[in-house]
């Protein structure tokens, strides 16, 4: 398996890396603004979800994949704006893709944002806490 | 000190209410000259949804370390941040941010290392300033740059480091982590990222009391009377003068600090930075697990 950054990814990733600093903040901000309201199958499924430890606000994911599709839901509180900025590049940019795509993004991708020095190593690892999360999800209902 | 101090019935209870103002206090002080009003946050976007019109914006991870050296800013790199934010060095600072203030508390520990005089914490802090209906902008304001001059900053009376806590053992300690990191539950999960440390638990003799503890339902910090049922009874301290506090890297236990500091009036509190990422990692250092505090490792 390859590891390589889906188009969806790519191109966030070059939104990030086209803008200053500042504005890099901007369009986190965007993204979190922008976190997809959860299907109404899952409103009031938090048994469902799976909370993300690394993460000091509450953030809950759920994976569904439904053949050979994966489906990236997440909630975070509007408090938290850069953690569901986060959750919201990883729900946009992940959804859609099939298993192997999403396995096969780098560990690492919360690092290749250009955020680093805007929002601080500590916190993206948060975002890889995230990915992984989503990663084994994905592992263990793709595998039955 | 340039600003008034906030004359509020509750704050006259602790030992040192110049160090806090209530959000009523600075509403009406908004536009006192000489007051800068600083928002530090967890999260690094909350101050671009809306901040208390006139705060600047600080970040402690970008804007307070060192970028290379696991340490912060030195007395430069300080006074050129200060300047940047409009801050004199006679300056009123009154610094508050979100989740009941916790990196507000460590932005004003930094502050304190540089000996800036008059920093206090708006008690509730943003959550409490918001549930209030007070007012929000998201306007950033442009401060004129001041001329903050260059001071040495000052670690021995408040900072701890690895050796200092060594030596210290035997005197109160106190682990302002979650229950679970104390008794070092959190490390081992398979196919989980890990935590940051290679071992868990504490250090020994160390006593529990996560740092929220110190604040009440609302956000404000608790009475006089029950932090000292806390942390003078509780985790006993009794009238102890030389207390240590710690965390994961620091954050949390400066909140324990002020608390202790300035409003039980604890003569000598030390926050312990490096707290459980080093020495949850340091070769040869006593640890213990579990949930009792756990015996003085022989010498």
């Amino acid at each position: 398996m390859s590891t390589a950054l889906p188009d969806s990814l790519a191109e966030i990733r070059d939104d990030f890396h086209a803008l200053g600093e500042k504005d890099r903040l901007q369009l986190l901000l965007e993204f979190s603004n922008e976190l997809p309201e959860l299907p109404p199958e899952h409103r009031d499924r938090t048994d469902l979800f799976e909370r993300v430890e690394e993460c000091q606000s509450p953030v809950f994911l759920l994976v569904d994949v439904r053949d050979g599709t994966v489906h990236v839901h997440a909630t975070a509180p509007a408090e938290s704006p850069t953690t569901r900025g986060f959750a919201s590049i990883l729900v946009q940019g992940l959804s859609g893709l099939s298993v192997d795509d999403v396995l096969a993004v780098p560990a690492d991708f919360a690092f290749d944002l250009g955020l680093t020095s805007a929002v601080s190593p500590l916190r993206l690892r948060g975002m890889t806490g995230m990915l992984g999360r989503i990663q084994r999800q994905v592992r263990e209902k793709s595998a039955a | 000190m340039t600003a008034p101090i906030d004359p509020d019935a509750k704050l006259q209870s602790y030992a040192h209410p110049e160090r806090l103002v209530t959000t009523a206090w600075l509403e009406q002080n908004l536009r006192t000259p000489g007051l800068v009003i600083v928002e530090c946050d967890e999260d690094v976007l909350l101050y671009e949804t809306g901040h208390i019109p006139g705060a600047v914006k600080v970040d402690w991870h970008t804007e307070l370390n060192d970028p290379v050296v696991r340490d912060y800013i030195d007395g430069a790199g300080f006074a050129r941040l200060m300047s940047a934010k409009g801050i004199d060095r006679e300056s009123t600072i009154v610094v508050y941010g979100d989740k009941s203030n916790w990196w507000a508390a460590y932005a004003l520990w930094v502050f304190a290392l540089f000996g800036h005089e008059d920093v206090r914490l708006l008690d509730g802090g943003r959550d409490r300033w918001i549930a209030e209906d007070r007012a929000l902008t998201t306007e950033h304001p442009s401060p004129a740059p001041t001329d903050y001059p260059v001071v040495e900053r000052h670690d021995d009376e408040i900072r701890a480091f690895k050796d200092d806590v060594l030596a210290h053992l035997g005197k109160p300690l106190i682990d302002v982590r979650s229950p679970e990191e104390y008794t070092g539950e959190r490390t081992h999960m398979p196919a989980y990222p890990d935590e940051g440390a290679l071992r868990g638990g504490h250090i020994p003799t160390a006593r529990s009391v996560p740092w929220a503890r110190a604040a009440a339902e609302d956000g404000t910090f608790r009475s006089a009377e029950e932090l000292a049922a806390i942390y003078r009874d509780e985790a006993a301290i009794g009238e102890a003068e030389d207390v240590i506090a710690y965390c994961r890297i620091g954050e949390r236990s400066s909140h324990t600090w002020f608390v202790l500091t300035h409003l039980l009036g604890v003569p000598r509190v030390r926050n312990y930075d490096g707290s459980w990422t080093e020495w949850g990692s340091a070769v040869r250092v006593p640890i213990t697990t579990g949930a009792e505090p756990g015996e003085l490792p022989a010498r």
